[in-house]
């Protein structure tokens, strides 16, 4: 194959990979979709292995099999409430190929080229182990919090601010060595200091934000990528890259957009910091039971429900998919609200319900169905806390005032699902489970659901 | 413990302070319930009903006094109930203990302990044992019913073949629970529905049901209910002068009146006159919620429906929850129960009268012989005091405008800002960097540019998708290692083959866990 043939492909590629992305605006597109996305890989990698100046050895084979075979064991074996982990292992995976693919480039001859080009060149290298290094290193934290390996709470060092920017200026010192020919062991420290940064960085970050890093750390191996693709003077590598990049930067925006915190705030971490004294919270939390529940179902005509990360905890997806068939038969409308941020993972409550086999065109997004609550008779939560405290529009001082939340407590009557009295994840007091029009529905999400299935 | 219903002796009196369904979840507090034989006769609970739920039908009152150790019941107690109670007993019903001072006394010398459902203090915590809030609710709706049967036309508005009927009028003053509850039956049945209380901050709640809150041309101090915890309190002479004069006017057109104003501990206080009855048309009805206690209107007899003489019927009787027997007496047990529930905290049948808890502390008359009425005020105020709310100024449209046009012009600037900025910074680079990679840099910026516009479009839920197949694409990095595999040596090869390794796992993997999650979205 000839080199204009190749970049030929390259370009079909990545003009399959933008359909693809463009693809994701609908359901139905979105299934034609991801066999661009294939397809434009398939044409990529082609092209590459038949192309010039890759032997087709039976060690190249050997990764490809292998490799292709577990991921198609992963992702079939893999829980959609898993999901926020297979995604930050795959980053991680994009990570440490950059850093590979860096340090070959370092390891093959590159200082017969031209004064300066051979600077940008090793600037590339650089830059791209720099960046594969913190991914790699910040996905495999995210992972082993998500996966609950490690505690999900934010870890604070003193000082972590100062030791963020010592490291990263300690980089940018080995970088101006490395160019000025003082050997690969810059190279190699720089890659230490950049795991170490990747790791703290994600560390210091608790769980309520996750989506936020994972869409970052999603950005980051989109940079790699592109940062390889400079290294490599490949175009294809670049456009790939600056589209996962930038795909990934705007799902961060619109996660921090969602939760009112600027994006620097997310990313150094150590959310919590009270400003006032929060207000108190007059009343108590009344229980109720199943029957109560479901007398209450079997009365409304609108229901909605609110699921959250407690709903995936609990695998209770199923049994409200079940709850839902069973409203909708008997001719009350059911809807779900979705928060942006509900979840580990952007969209994460979408597919778990799609798993379950929710009818999408039900599953409402927060700014479809905030003006409907006060029109609906029935608002369960499911396992979800700060997304619809009412504090983060009534008390000033809340950590989370200003937050778009989810205006449950204007329906006549919310229930909501929950293990105990505990104030959850994020440690926020939630004033909506003191309020007349609210019930607490004890117990583990799932049973209580099967509990009620019974009782409509 | 052993808790008892008493059948209620008052002739009038058909609710009862026990139903089967709360002798069922009064056992799972660890609570054996008796009852007086036909107790539950008035709500339509038979003697066979409370032996189904597990309760042991005992003949005659005496009995029952003996053999329980908590009696609960409606009414405050006869003079000749009270005398049965002795020492250790507990005794909870209504009890209006500021009128009722000899039978306060004649208990106290009993021994007992008396808990009255009337000093539930209004607290959010104590809602659901609130019996005077559940009472009144069902008050308000049964005088809007009565008024209803009393009224010979209907509430609501038609347009028919026989003509137009004009829908019905109706004023409510007082909006308090029994108020609310009539506003919103009121309403719900299609009348035109006016409200009037003293407090202003109800006026929000009333506009809420769907009725019309009548406002006085009033300049002076207006009271706050929150400094007399939720209650309303007797108001000033102007204050009342000018309310009266609002009344008259109204009357000519209002077909149905329900009062329900009370202070508390003080007579009703007159608010309907003569003058306003005579001005009223005939047929007009006028339900008095305040009549046991003296009456709201001048004409009201208590217990009594009257014929003034232009043709205004009032109704004065004051049994209305009774009226309502079967839900009242669901309601005002369930009161009870919680009542109960607060004082066995252990859930082991054993009762611990808790005597620093506010709410038990405010409703306990007499305790361990001593009279402990009036009650030290709540720690925590009913409702929190509200704040005078700011008033928005509404820009003009000249002011919109400007506003707008200063938006454009600093969103314009920073814009160009950012451009002149980044403008900069790329002839910077470009003065330095070899043609080679200002090459690649132009490819760079606009996939960042095209990446930038498509993923705006993709849909809230199909960000977990997204992010799976940018994982995938993001696996293009194996072309990288594809292109070292073939150098020289051992290590650069071997390094390259673990690239291609995992970045085939993230192809692969990406795109069908993908394909798994979109084919999953389906539509109903």
């Amino acid at each position: 194959m000839t080199n204009g043939i190749q970049i030929a492909a390259y370009i079909a590629a990545a003009v399959l990979f933008i359909l693809s992305l463009g693809g994701l605006s609908g359901q139905e597109s979105a299934k034609r979709a991801v066999w661009y996305g294939m397809a434009g890989m398939a044409i990529a990698m082609a092209a590459t292995v038949f192309g010039p100046g890759v032997p087709i050895s039976a060690l190249l084979i050997a990764a490809l099999l292998v490799g292709a075979i577990l991921g198609a064991i992963l992702a079939r074996r893999v829980e959609m409430t898993g999901m926020p982990q297979l995604v930050a292992a795959l980053h991680s995976f994009v990570g440490l190929a950059a850093v590979l693919i860096g340090l070959n480039s370092n390891l093959t001859e590159h200082s017969s080229l031209a004064e300066a080009e051979r600077i940008i060149h090793e600037a590339e290298i650089f830059v791209g182990v720099f960046i594969g290094a913190v991914t790699f290193s910040g996905s495999i934290v995210a992972y082993a919090k998500l996966s609950g390996r490690i505690g999900g709470k934010a870890l604070i060092l003193p000082g972590r601010h100062m030791l963020n920017a010592c490291m990263i200026v300690a980089a940018i010192v080995l970088m101006i060595l490395y160019t000025n020919h003082a050997g690969s062991w810059t190279l190699y420290l720089m890659t230490l200091i950049a795991l170490a940064l990747g790791a703290h960085l994600v560390m210091a970050i608790g769980g309520a934000d996750m989506p936020v890093v994972v869409s970052m750390l999603n950005s980051y191996s989109g940079w790699a990528a592109a940062a390889t693709g400079f290294l490599l003077g490949n175009d294809l590598l670049i456009v790939t890259g600056a589209l996962v990049g930038s795909s990934g930067a705007i799902l961060s925006y619109i996660m921090c957009k969602a939760m009112n915190r600027r994006f620097a705030s997310v990313i150094l971490g150590g959310f919590g910091n009270v400003a006032g004294a929060q207000m108190e919270i007059l009343g108590e939390q009344v229980a109720i039971d199943g029957e109560g529940v479901a007398a209450a179902l079997n009365e409304a005509q609108s229901v909605v429900i609110v699921p959250g990360y407690g709903m995936a905890v609990a695998q209770a997806q199923q049994a409200i998919s079940e709850l839902t068939r069973k409203l909708r038969a008997a001719g009350k409308t059911v809807r779900f609200a979705i928060h942006p941020v509900a979840g580990r993972l952007p969209g994460h409550m979408n597919v778990l319900l799609a798993e379950a086999k929710v009818p999408y065109d039900i599953v409402l997004e927060m700014d479809e169905i905030n003006e409907d609550f006060p029109d609906t008779d029935v608002v369960i939560v499911i396992g979800s806390n700060d997304i619809v405290n009412p504090a983060a529009q009534e008390d000033p001082n809340s950590p989370i005032a200003g937050m778009p939340v989810l205006e449950v407590w204007k329906a006549r009557q919310v229930f909501v699902s929950k293990r105990g009295q505990g104030t959850g994840y994020s440690g926020i007091e939630n004033p909506l489970f003191y309020k007349e029009n609210t019930r607490m529905y004890y117990g583990d999400a799932k049973k209580s659901v099967v509990a009620l299935l019974a009782l409509i | 413990m052993r808790v008892g219903a008493l059948k209620e002796t008052m002739v009038s009196e058909r609710r009862v302070a026990l139903t089967p369904e709360s002798a069922v979840q009064l056992a799972k507090m660890g609570h054996v319930c008796l009852a007086e034989s036909g107790s539950g006769l008035g709500a339509g609970i038979s003697d066979g009903a409370y032996r189904a739920a597990g309760v042991a039908v005992v003949e005659g009152a005496d009995a029952l006094i003996a053999g329980a150790d908590i009696i609960i019941k409606v009414r405050p107690p006869t003079h000749d109930e009270a005398t049965k109670l002795t020492a250790g007993k507990t005794l909870i019903s209504f009890f209006y203990p500021a009128q009722n001072s000899d039978l306060l006394k004649q208990s106290q010398a009993t021994g007992a302990n008396v808990i009255a459902m009337d000093m539930v203090p209004r607290i959010s915590r104590a809602q659901k044992m609130d019996a005077l809030s559940s009472m009144a609710n069902i008050a308000g709706y049964r005088a809007v019913i009565e008024a209803a049967a009393n009224f010979g036309r209907f509430f609501t508005g038609q347009v028919t073949a026989a003509g137009k009927i004009p829908p019905a009028k109706v004023l409510v003053i007082g909006a308090g629970v029994a108020g609310l509850a009539a506003i919103g039956t009121s309403v719900s049945l299609g009348a035109i529905t006016l409200a009037f209380d003293v407090r202003p901050e109800v006026a929000e709640q009333i506009e809420s049901i769907g009725a019309e809150f009548v406002y006085l041309d009033f300049a002076g101090h207006l009271q706050d209910g929150a400094a007399t915890g939720g209650y309303a309190a007797p108001s000033s002479p102007e204050f009342r002068e000018k309310q009266l004069e609002t009344f008259l006017k109204l009357a000519p057109d209002i077909d149905i009146v329900i009062t329900t104003a009370l202070i508390p501990g003080r007579d009703a206080p007159k608010l309907w006159l003569a003058d306003m009855v005579a001005a009223m048309k005939p047929g007009s009805v006028i339900v008095d919620l305040a009549a046991e206690r003296g009456g709201n209107c001048d004409l009201t007899v208590a217990d009594e429906k009257i014929v003034s003489p232009n043709g205004v019927t009032i109704i004065g009787y004051t049994d209305f929850p009774s009226r309502m027997s079967a839900q009242a007496s669901a309601l005002y047990s369930t009161n009870i129960r919680h009542m109960l529930a607060d004082l066995t905290p252990g859930k082991d049948g054993v009762l611990f009268h808790n005597m620093e808890d506010d709410v038990i502390r405010g409703a306990t008359v007499v305790f361990d012989g001593v009279i402990t009425f009036p009650p030290t005020p709540p720690k925590i105020l009913a409702i929190a005091a509200q704040k005078p709310k700011e008033k928005v100024k509404e820009p003009t449209p000249e002011e919109k405008r400007a506003s707008e046009l200063a938006a454009f012009r600093s969103a314009s600037r920073t814009h160009v800002m950012l451009l002149l900025a980044g403008g900069l910074l790329l002839a910077l680079v470009g003065a330095y960097a070899p043609p080679a990679f200002m090459a690649h840099f132009i490819v760079f910026v606009l996939a960042c540019f095209v990446g930038f516009q498509v993923i705006w479009g993709v849909s809230h839920a199909l960000h977990t998708p997204l992010m799976a197949v940018t994982n995938a694409i993001s696996g293009i990095i194996v072309l990288g290692a594809l292109l070292q595999i073939g150098s020289e040596g051992w290590l650069v090869p071997l390094l390259a083959s673990v690239s291609v390794l995992i970045a085939t796992v993230n192809i692969v993997g990406g795109f069908m866990v993908t394909r798994r999650m979109l084919m999953m979205f389906q539509k109903s």
